[in-house]
């Protein structure tokens, strides 16, 4: 099915017309296998999502989901989560035959969903966040003492997090954790994991991996859903595989397979993760921030005076870990956010510019969130693939809308880039999560930008998808453009940029040469880090958490 | 959980929907309909009333014959003006509640032009009548500005801002009626002079008898000339475009480059405006002076006319003239219960059947219930 499914997950679950009391905290019965699907298929109007799909998921093992956008690896979990109910199969916990009517009944026989999009509330604390949705305390809220019920079940579990802090104080990895926690609170035996590192550094990854172990050493179970191969090769037990709604290797473990293995189970067919660089003589500037400085939407300093050069046909990576200002930097740039400095764009200082002049200047803006920002959901390809040339010809005839124009075009880019929707007329909304990079790409492309901002291009694509992304990039430097890449995928970021520059805490802590560039190196410069003192970093990052709630 | 649902061998579940087939959208609209008119008829019946006599009774006193249809389309006028008014300003997701008030400004903008006089007395009708429409437009787009300045620059809540301001108008009109506008201290104003009157099809008669006594007007062909422009705006012009996108998702129309303050306070100026036309086709098409209590709310039941219509500028045109006719019947039925009570009806079943288009639902069948609560 197409990736609507990413969305349907954030479906209310109070729209279950009659709620079910499922019975909970009867032990498990003594079999081995902690979940059981057998035959498990899902129909939605048009597509199979899920056909005879089956999956085991033994006690204490972690057990990884690979597959691509669309492969049905979503469906199948919000099955098992009990936001669908399967058309036909059968879901077996602890070796008994269950129906979860929503996810209440999933979580009472101790399942429990880690989503890829954190399901917190900013403004409250760690603890209300974990406490949110349960039945008790019914009327008193001891906040102290559940936080230090909280704070114990964290350290038993390797998550360490302040129960008393705000959640905007808090950083992506440390929102991973409770969201961790809310499940393992809720007496969760098994975790799904909707691909937990797609948002973290390095060093947050390792530390996310070191609790999934301890949790599975204590008898816990984890899907592990992901399309980073690599990952899935050094934490995954087993391996199961889907493509297009059915299972392509079974339980296979992970011992042993090599990435490309993995890819073509994946893809069906070789997958070259090699890109074509040409060597190009260093262009003139074309991008030059001075001393940029910018506030964040909480009103503290997300850029603390950014001076970076960008030249033609070169591209330069940003490295950081999420919330260290790399998403202002984009938003300065392209004009959304107000900023101290200067930022000139082949010489013209477009600081502080209205969007529209600085679309004029040939700046394209892929931004991070795709559909929150670089879409309109319920208008249609067409609508959305005009948005920046819509004022000119020859989209625009006068005042008017030139129809056919705008067809033609959209028709043109939906097979040159190759989107892929029934037709230009399909909304947006309806595009899986690859295709609706393509038609940003496709859009910003088509503009021949002098200046490329790039905002994790390939975040959450799959495979297919993400080669094409890099290699509209590679073509878009070869052209001539400059680029901005920003990625929180490190991988990303050393195989697409000529050079890495790491942004931390609003600043620039180092750039180097991405050619022979130490990772190790660019992880703890990411993380606060310096190569003389590697353990600061961390640890101030809790404490300034903690110093916040003062 | 009720007795009665653990009774039942199959319970319901809405499941989200990925796409909605192309007739579900028009088959839910009139399923709303259906199902309104039922639950109105089980109302009707309760007071003693024979629900299929009233619909029929409905039917034919708006819709019988040439000349109430003339009357439904006298009706249908201002309410395909404040329609188009709201549905413009819903594109954008503007929740212009003040239709009513931009109604009553553009009312008292045209009688403004003959009472002054703003254009000398005894000028020809083809001066006195666009005078009349330039001024209809400018008191309802005035009207339209200040809650749309207020959004624009201090984002204040506009449906707040255009429900307060529908109260100043009216009390503003009274001013007007009751005071220095009077006739012999009664509500209302003089009557306007002939060229300052709307065309009606009876003043044809002369030359097609069959037209004595239709006292539809050249508004009506306002209104349609309207619905046409407005749905030129929205569908084909740049400006509809931002007007669209804006509505569809207001980072992306930043993103764009598209000067969201500016389109706030443009769009609020033109739904006002069109509105304030609806004004001037009344008071120049129908009760030829400005008086109090001239409108039964057009601008509210407008609301629902735009909501019918989903917003769609072509589609309000049918749906004013179904709720024109209700509104000519009910004055025939009742003075203001059943009709209404008809139309809050409607909009709550038509805003209920919403559900539809975007969850289905599925059934769940009893047996995998007791598994579940064995399960745990």
């Amino acid at each position: 099915m197409p990736e609507g499914d990413e969305r349907m997950r954030d479906a209310p679950s109070g729209i279950v017309i009659p709620g079910v009391a499922a019975a909970s905290g009867s032990a498990p019965a003594a079999s081995p296998l902690a979940v059981e699907l057998r035959g498990i298929t899902k129909r939605f109007p048009g597509v199979v999502a899920n056909d005879g799909v089956d999956f085991t998921l033994a006690r204490g093992e972690v057990h990884a989901l690979l597959g691509e956008n669309g492969a049905g690896k979503s469906t199948l979990m919000n099955i098992l989560d009990g936001l669908y109910q399967p058309d036909e199969g059968t879901i077996l916990i602890d070796g008994q035959p269950v129906a979860f009517r929503s996810p209440r009944d999933a979580i009472a026989a101790g399942l429990g969903m880690v989503h890829q999009h954190f399901t917190l509330v900013d403004s409250m604390s760690v603890t209300e966040n974990i406490l949110i949705g349960l039945d008790k305390p019914r009327f008193r809220l001891d906040l102290r003492r559940k936080g230090a019920e909280i704070a114990e079940l964290a350290e038993a579990n390797g998550l360490r997090v302040h129960p008393g802090a705000k959640l905007w104080q808090l950083s992506v990895g440390e929102r991973q954790r409770v969201e961790i926690l809310k499940v393992l609170y809720r007496g969760a035996r098994v975790l799904i994991m909707d691909e937990p590192t797609a948002v973290l550094a390095p060093q947050e990854v390792d530390d996310l991996f070191r609790t999934l172990r301890s949790m599975t050493a204590a008898g816990r179970s984890i899907v592990f859903i992901s399309h980073k191969l690599g990952e899935v090769v050094s934490i995954a037990d087993r391996v199961t595989v889907m493509r297009r709604g059915r299972v392509t290797a079974n339980g296979l473990p992970a011992t042993g397979m090599s990435k490309a293995e993995l890819a073509r189970l994946m893809v069906g067919r070789e997958v070259l993760e090699s890109l074509e660089r040409t060597w190009l003589p260093p262009g003139d500037v074309t991008l030059s921030l001075d001393n940029v400085q910018a506030m964040s939407d909480m009103g503290v300093p997300a850029l603390r005076g950014v001076s970076l050069d960008v030249r033609a046909g070169e591209i330069v990576g940003i490295a950081a870990v999420a919330g260290n200002g790399q998403s202002e930097l984009a938003e300065v740039i392209s004009g959304l956010r107000p900023c101290h400095g200067r930022i000139l764009v082949s010489g013209e200082d477009i600081a502080n510019h209205p969007v529209r002049k600085v679309i004029a200047r040939g700046v394209a803006h892929v931004p991070e969130d795709r559909t929150g920002v670089g879409t309109a959901p319920n208008l249609s390809l067409v609508d959305n693939l005009i948005m920046k040339r819509y004022r000119h010809k020859p989209i625009a005839r006068g005042w008017t809308i030139d129809m056919g124009a705008a067809r033609a075009s959209a028709t043109d880019l939906k097979d040159s880039y190759e989107i892929s929707a029934p037709s230009i007329d399909t909304e947006a909304r309806l595009l899986s999560g690859g295709n609706i990079q393509r038609l940003i790409l496709a859009r910003e492309i088509e503009s021949e930008p002098k200046l490329m901002i790039a905002v994790q291009p390939t975040r959450g694509l799959d495979v297919g998808a993400v080669e094409a992304a890099h290699r509209l990039l590679l073509e878009r430097r070869t052209a001539g453009a400059a680029i901005l890449l920003i990625s929180e995928d490190l991988d990303e970021v050393l195989t697409l940029a000529d050079r890495v520059a790491v942004l931390y805490e609003g600043r620039i802590v180092g750039i180097e040469d991405a050619a022979g560039a130490d990772v190790g190196r660019i992880g703890l410069l990411m993380t606060g880090g310096t190569p003389e003192d590697p353990l600061r970093g961390e640890d101030e990052h809790v404490e300034a958490a903690a110093k916040g709630l003062a | 959980m009720t007795a009665l649902q653990m009774r039942l061998p199959v319970s319901f579940r809405l499941e989200p929907r990925l796409t909605a087939p192309r007739w579900l959208s028009p088959a839910l609209t009139a399923g709303a309909l259906v199902v309104a008119l039922v639950i109105s008829g089980v109302f009707l019946a309760i007071v003693g009333a024979d629900p299929i006599r009233v619909y029929q009774h409905i039917l034919v006193s708006s819709f019988g014959d040439i000349g109430v249809l003339s009357d439904t389309l006298v009706k249908a006028t201002p309410l395909i003006l404040t329609g188009l008014a709201c549905s413009l300003a819903f594109r954008m997701r503007l929740w212009n509640i003040g239709a009513e008030g931009q109604l009553l400004m553009g009312a008292w903008g045209a009688s403004a032009v003959v009472l002054f006089p703003l254009v000398p007395a005894g000028s020809p009708a083809i001066v006195v009548l666009p005078a009349m429409l330039v001024g209809g437009f400018l008191g309802g787009a005035l009207w339209g500005l200040i809650p749309g300045a207020l959004r624009a620059r201090f984002g204040v809540n506009e449906i707040i801002a255009t429900l307060m301001l529908n109260s100043i108008a009216f009390a503003w009109i009274q001013y007007w009626v009751f005071g220095p506008w009077t006739e012999g201290g009664f509500q209302m104003t003089r009557k306007f002079p002939p060229e300052a009157w709307l065309p009606r099809l009876s003043d044809l008669e002369a030359v097609v008898p069959a037209f004595r006594g239709l006292t539809v007007h050249a508004g009506f062909l306002i209104a349609i000339a309207a619905a046409v422009v407005v749905w030129f705006i929205v569908e084909r012009s740049a400006w509809g475009y931002e007007i669209r996108l804006t509505g569809d998702n207001p980072r992306a129309a930043r993103y764009a480059g598209i000067r969201i303050g500016r389109n706030v306070l443009l769009v609020f100026a033109v739904s006002g405006g069109i509105a304030g036309i609806a004004g001037m086709t009344e008071v120049a098409g129908v009760v030829h002076r400005l008086q109090d209590n001239f409108s039964p709310g057009y601008g509210y039941t407008a609301i629902i006319v735009a909501y019918l219509a989903k917003f769609k500028p072509l589609r309000v045109i049918p749906v004013a003239i179904l709720f024109g006719g209700l509104i000519l019947a009910g004055r025939e039925i009742q003075p203001s219960g059943v009709p209404a009570m008809i139309q809050g009806t409607i909009l709550f079943c038509l805003i209920a059947s919403e559900v539809f288009l975007r969850y289905k639902v599925a059934i769940v069948r009893r047996a995998t219930r007791v598994a579940s609560a064995k399960a745990g």
